[in-house]
């Protein structure tokens, strides 16, 4: 494994969020990191792209401690994909996607073939080819995940880490989006936090369920998601079925409501 | 057989794609080159306007032969003097502190994403004011220590504004901002009281900035500071580049822990220098960046706010000394006078904030 945390604690001074958390995320899969609101698997991602320093502990990429490594040399092997991000006013795709190439540059070296290269085959990839030249905040809330996703697969980079890349999508922009990371996990490792335990129970090959800042259990989707487990990291009572499309876990709720009569259920 | 044929149109079909994309990407990138030489040729035209007029018009004109005769070294009794001593100095200090203010400015609000966060704004250009007032009234300075307690002013105001906040991104540094730039107007208010009257007039070049000081030993040091601090600003194109995105991204694509704040520091730099030999011209910081860019389709460009800068500057300045019969304004209300308006239109257009998704 390239990138593992070895017994990391992370805050924002003061209380550790995550705390000595030990992990590793498997090469070339999909690990999705879930857990309540406030768990701390943001925050464990932002360490893990060494956006926060730990204040013990250490997360490793390829051998080496990541915050004594030089950025562009991180930058060049990690690429990140904040929550939500935003882009400066009038840009273009093709200038966003083109920022992604910015750890390849020297500071004086002028854009080459390469560069427009790797800008098409991340444009390519994510389907944006035909967005090309229009500006980023013209585009639908969909679109615009794409193009900062295709932002990052321009930075050539093996590691893909993503801070709830769905956030504010509608469902089917969310299955568009994770379709196309499952299809980019070819050669790559992918970390992402979801929201959502059955998107993370499907398209998941590995999963980190986190609680109280501490992970409480990781593996595949179909080992670990049980009933028991849901109840103990969401503090919810529910039923863990098969999914009747992919087979893997589907966690239905249990709640106090169900249905609109109870009587006749 | 038949498989393999597939297989080859299959991947010769992947190859004409990859290279359409290519092209496509390529197009895209000269057309947005062309169209910000579309905006900057045209602003660099209207510099040579506003710097030709500003040379050669007004109440006493000049000649285009004579202009370039004088250069030369003919004396021309009368020409010469006001051109060399007046004129043509205070054009070449207009535009050089245009140039400083409309790259600072523009520095600051794309770094900070935020148009309303401009140095002058943010209290950094009065922090200067504030220091070199304070030598006049109090410590009876003046001359190069003078500007030299402007510098310090504007860097430690902008120092402090840097510490209080926390950090070099987000609402908090602008409000601040904005509550250091009031404390110290009213700094620069109880001083002024203080003030007899040959130190006040003294005290309002740097209250409000004016060019009617303009000498060529004043353009000589600024030229010099300008040599230095645009080639840094230059070179940081790839951490200005990553900084847009905000933070985040910014160290995701490489950008070393301190760039914001080198890059800042370049930009306070810019403004203390410019405040020193001008004063602090209202408004050109703030205005240059967004003008330049609502002529670049909404993208930023330092090249731009500079032009843009440098002509508002030298316009001004030219409005300032012609407009009016008989009335020569400073600069800095002219541009208080064109900058108060735009500073509302902006808030009132909804430019101020940023569209979050």
């Amino acid at each position: 494994m390239r990138l593992m945390a070895e017994s990391v604690t992370l805050g924002y001074g003061g209380r550790p969020v995550v705390d000595q958390v030990t992990t590793g995320i498997p090469d070339h899969a999909v690990t999705v990191i879930v857990g309540p609101n406030g768990c701390g698997k943001s925050t464990l991602l932002r360490g893990m792209a060494r956006l926060l320093r730990p204040t013990s502990g250490q997360v490793v990429l390829d051998g080496k401690a990541v915050h004594l490594m030089h950025t562009v040399q991180v930058a060049r092997t990690l690429g990140l994909m904040p929550q939500s991000p935003v882009a400066p006013e009038g840009i273009t795709v093709a200038d966003l996607v083109g920022r992604g190439r910015q750890p390849h540059r020297g500071v004086l070296s002028r854009w080459s073939r390469t560069d427009d290269e790797a800008v098409a085959r991340a444009l390519e990839l994510t389907g944006t080819v035909d967005l090309t030249d229009r500006v980023v905040d013209e585009l639908s809330g969909g679109q615009r995940q794409r193009v900062w996703v295709a932002m990052t697969l321009a930075q050539q980079t093996d590691l893909l880490l993503l801070d709830e890349p769905t956030t504010f999508l509608d469902v089917a922009h969310q299955i568009e989006l994770l379709d196309l990371l499952a299809d980019l996990r070819a050669g790559r490792t992918i970390l992402m936090v979801l929201h959502d335990l059955n998107l993370a129970a499907r398209y998941a090959d590995h999963l980190i369920a986190m609680r109280d800042g501490v992970v409480v259990a990781e593996g595949a989707p179909d080992e670990i998601v049980t009933e028991d487990l849901v109840r103990s990291v969401f503090g919810l009572d529910c039923r863990v079925v098969p999914d009747p499309v992919s087979n893997t876990p589907l966690v239905v709720p249990i709640g106090r409501h169900r249905g609109r009569n109870p009587k006749e259920s | 057989m038949n498989v393999v044929t597939e297989e080859m149109t299959g991947r010769s079909e992947r190859q004409l794609g990859a290279e359409a994309a290519v092209l496509t990407v390529r197009a895209a990138r000269t057309r947005q080159r062309r169209r910000l030489l579309l905006v900057l040729v045209p602003l660099a035209l209207a510099l040579v306007v506003a710097f030709g007029l500003r040379v050669l018009g007004g109440d006493y004109l000049i000649s285009l032969p004579d202009f370039f005769r004088i250069l030369g070294g003919r004396q021309i009794p009368g020409a010469s003097f006001i051109l060399m001593e007046s004129k043509l100095p205070r054009a070449v200090l207009g535009l050089l502190v245009g140039v400083a203010f409309g790259t600072s400015g523009a520095i600051f609000q794309s770094t900070l994403r935020n148009p309303l966060a401009s140095p002058d704004l943010l209290g950094v250009s009065t922090g200067a004011s504030t220091a070199a007032v304070f030598g006049i009234v109090v410590l009876g300075i003046s001359g190069p220590a003078l500007s030299l307690a402007g510098i310090i002013g504007a860097l430690a105001t902008a120092l402090a504004i840097r510490f209080i906040a926390g950090s070099t991104s987000g609402y908090r540094l602008v409000l601040v901002g904005v509550t250091a730039d009031a404390a110290l107007l009213a700094v620069i208010q109880y001083l002024f009281t203080r003030a007899d009257e040959y130190d006040a007039q003294l005290a309002l070049h740097w209250m409000i900035g004016s060019l009617e000081a303009a000498d060529w030993q004043t353009i000589a040091v600024l030229v010099a500071c300008l040599a230095v601090l645009l080639p840094l600003v230059a070179g940081t194109l790839r951490a200005r580049r990553a900084l847009e995105l905000g933070p985040d991204l910014a160290t995701a694509l490489g950008a070393g822990r301190w760039s914001s704040e080198f890059l800042l520091l370049l930009a306070v730099l810019l403004i203390a220098f410019g405040v020193a030999a001008a004063g602090p011209v209202a408004f050109v910081a703030f205005a240059a960046g967004p003008i330049a860019r609502a002529l670049n389709a909404g993208r930023t460009t330092l090249v731009g706010s500079a032009l843009v800068g440098a002509v508002a500057m030298v316009a001004s300045d030219y409005l300032g000394a012609y407009a009016i019969a008989d009335v020569n304004l400073p600069v800095g209300v002219v541009t208080g006078a064109f900058g108060a308006p735009f500073l509302l239109w902006m808030l009132a257009a909804g430019r101020t904030g940023r569209r979050v998704s």
